[in-house]
């Protein structure tokens, strides 16, 4: 069991194969992570580095988390701190850490590509912890986790996907990596957050969010950032909550023992009330659950070609 | 010095056999009175190529380019002639800088025109002097890279460069629409990348149109790379308007598909488009909506374009591999003829500019260049002059290479066997 390549960019990069491989490693995982010894040996005597240029916290916790039940030595770097801020290049900094030893660089930045540009160029795994817009690979994975231990498989489950599409890597990742499983996803939000030639990608693009989340095997809202309220993709977030927000109503058009996703953080009352986020059909805890468990099969997985080598 | 030319066509013309004396073409005379005696072996000699659209990088960014460098560049891509954009530093927006140019020009390997920006700063405000800088010897106005946002200034520029008889030569952006790094599309929205829509270049070509039929003056259209670009510059031209437009090898040899794995040498404003697009630019050289093809030789240090995708400069450096992409992608597939092409790299930009080249007669400046035109070469980013090596084209397969390039009866470049 290991992947085929060196890093993991994204789901563009795996095949099915692999992607149900780390799913189901994620799955051993999951019992590692719920039972009371939590640690294990896969990763150690092994340097694993979080290189971060954006400010976040629960993808990067859920790495180091998972790191650190592996059992490696790991180190973090972020934005603030180090030569990220002193205008040393990417290359130079990854090359810096290269040279040090390091196994696995998992490497989250605001430019789509980043990692990729400098993926070939060092000889320690890259992991893509999100990259600009492009791919959220290991949410992707994290969420296909989450309908994983729900469906038995994934071909013609029905996947609807609401929110800012233009800026999401997530929809991305989901994208891609549902419709290599055979899954139908549909994506629906405001025309001006919905990226051109979307559907070339293999997703239909609905009329609407009733559209979008009718019959729907799982339903996933997206993360609005308010921020972009002021670059006139959308007028106000009353406006937002009431045309575009997974309502308890439009749930309801979903398959009835459909479930709700979140990648988080969610703002409450704009993509979904907050009695949808609580609702029962809501999976979003358990998402954040099942991040730290495919984030270790994803480091045992690549340590684990590393190691064939 | 005296040399002749034996054995060889020449293009356009029965002749076996030119002479030079001093700079130009000359009669014939004896073998013994020539100091080199050059023998083809069949070859074909074409006039001296020129491109209007070059950034020589000089003075201020001597790190990526200078005069020398792109000069010998040019000799090497066949050139005799360039137009060097004024987006310098400083920029080249009056006569004193101009001076400078034409100075730095004198002993460099390719003749250079310079163009003039067309507002203070390649600003949003004034108008350059237009007037001291044609006296300098400018060939042009451009705010290339900067283009003209405010129609207002556009207008004034094109009213005001008339006086001088002055080419205005527009680079077609709206930068309101054009945020991304790369074309917007499929690819684009695949790999994450902001798009810039053809939208953002058919409205500003749009613009320039009417405004150029509404004050009946010229305009030159910068390297068009549209669909929608190419049918209005066509229709416009049916319609009597004065317009004259290039477009880059780039554009008839490449699509966004290459940006797939964010390798930055196929980013450059504008964006290489779809096949759709690439098709109709073709078609637009085909049927001369199109004039000219230039290069918009864009010299990048390896730090500006080894970063991420969004971050790195745009473009990308051309002289050297210009004709033989024209040859291999449009000649030798029988898209256009020979001459065409020489019309397209030579003459058309000559006439537009009013630069007096291209000649092989009696009397004519000796400007020449001769290719390889039966070989296949393969194009190695480590062999070019220039001082950057920002090519997509490294390592393609092509056809004329460039054996020998004369400028004022001088060699500037030879293809050492
Ligand atoms: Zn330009």
């Amino acid at each position: 069991m290991a992947l085929k390549n060196k890093d993991l960019l994204g789901m563009k990069q795996l095949t099915s194969e692999e992607i149900m491989e780390i799913l189901d490693t994620a799955k051993t995982m999951k019992m590692v992570i719920s039972s009371g010894n939590k640690k294990t040996s896969h990763l150690q005597g092994k340097a694993v580095i979080t290189l971060f240029y954006e400010n976040t916290t629960r993808t990067r916790t859920s790495f180091e988390m998972a790191s650190n039940y592996m059992g490696s030595s790991s180190a973090n770097i972020s934005s603030s701190g180090s030569s990220v801020a002193k205008g040393e290049s990417l290359l130079d900094t990854v090359r810096t850490l290269d040279a040090m030893g390091t196994d696995i660089i998992i490497m989250r930045h605001n430019q789509s590509g980043a990692p990729h540009s400098i993926a070939n160029k060092i000889n320690a795994s890259v992991v893509n912890a999100g990259d600009g817009m492009n791919e959220h690979p290991t949410q992707a994975l994290l969420d296909m986790l989450t309908m994983y231990e729900r469906f038995d498989t994934f071909e013609g489950k029905n996947i609807a996907i609401c929110g800012d599409c233009y800026h999401s890597r997530v929809v991305r990742s989901n994208a891609i990596g549902l419709a290599k499983l055979g899954a139908n996803v549909s994506v629906y939000g405001p025309r001006t957050m919905m990226p051109v030639g979307i559907e070339n990608m293999g997703v239909r693009v609905a009329d609407s969010v009733a559209d979008c989340v009718k019959d729907a095997d799982a339903v996933m809202g997206l993360r609005v950032q308010l921020e972009r309220q002021n670059s006139a993709l959308f007028p106000s977030v009353a406006e937002y909550s009431k045309f575009y927000a997974i309502t308890p109503e439009i749930l309801q058009l979903a398959k009835p023992d459909a479930f709700l996703m979140h990648p988080g953080p969610c703002n409450h009352g704009v993509e979904l009330p907050t009695a949808v986020y609580d609702c029962d059909q809501s999976v979003i805890n358990e998402q954040v659950t099942n991040g730290v468990a495919v984030r270790m099969a994803v480091l045992y997985l690549l340590m684990a070609r590393r190691n064939n080598l | 010095m005296k040399t002749i030319i034996k054995n060889c066509k020449v293009f356009n013309s029965d002749k076996t056999e030119l002479y030079i004396d001093g700079e130009k073409f000359a009669a014939a005379f004896p073998e013994n009175e020539a100091d080199e005696v050059i023998d083809l072996e069949g070859k074909m000699v074409f006039p001296g190529l020129v491109d209007m659209h070059v950034h020589l990088r000089e003075p201020g960014y001597e790190y990526r380019e200078t005069i020398a460098t792109g000069c010998a560049a040019a000799a090497k891509g066949g050139f005799t002639a360039v137009c060097s954009m004024p987006n310098t530093f400083p920029v080249c927006d009056n006569a004193a800088v101009v001076n400078g140019i034409i100075k730095k020009a004198e002993n460099a390997k390719c003749r250079v025109y310079p163009v003039g920006a067309a507002t203070k700063g390649l600003g949003v405000k004034e108008i350059a002097e237009i007037g001291l800088m044609k006296e300098a010897g400018i060939v042009a106005v451009s705010n290339d890279g900067k283009p003209i946002a405010n129609a207002g200034i556009m207008r004034k520029v094109l009213e005001y460069a008339s006086d001088f008889d002055m080419p205005v030569l527009n680079h077609c952006e709206d930068d309101f629409l054009s945020e991304g790094a790369m074309n917007e599309g499929p690819v684009s929205t695949f790999i994450g990348i902001r798009g810039i829509p053809t939208a953002a270049e058919d409205i500003m070509i749009s613009r320039d149109l009417i405004l150029s039929e509404y004050l009946d003056v010229p305009v030159h259209i910068q390297h068009v790379s549209t669909k929608g670009g190419v049918r209005m510059i066509r229709d416009a031209k049916a319609r009597g308007v004065k317009v004259t437009a290039e477009t880059c090898p780039h554009y008839f040899t490449l699509t966004d598909d290459s940006c797939e794995n964010y390798d930055t040498n196929f980013k450059m404003h504008p964006p290489l488009r779809t096949e759709e697009h690439k098709q109709a630019v073709i078609e637009g050289i085909v049927d001369g909506t199109i004039d000219c093809i230039v290069t918009d030789h864009a010299p990048h240090h390896q730090d500006e374009k080894e970063l991420e995708f969004s971050l790195a400069n745009n473009g990308i450096v051309g002289l050297e591999s210009s004709f033989a992409l024209g040859y291999t992608y449009l000649v030798k597939p029988g898209i256009i003829s020979i001459e065409r092409l020489i019309d397209l790299m030579c003459y058309n930009p000559s006439n537009i500019l009013r630069l007096g080249r291209g000649g092989l007669e009696i009397g004519d400046d000796a400007d020449l260049t001769v290719f390889d035109l039966d070989n296949e070469f393969t194009f190695d980013k480590n062999k070019m002059l220039s001082k950057s090596r920002n090519t997509p084209f490294d390592g393609w397969k092509l056809y004329g290479e460039t054996v020998l390039t004369m400028m004022g009866g001088k060699k500037t470049y030879e293809k050492l066997c």
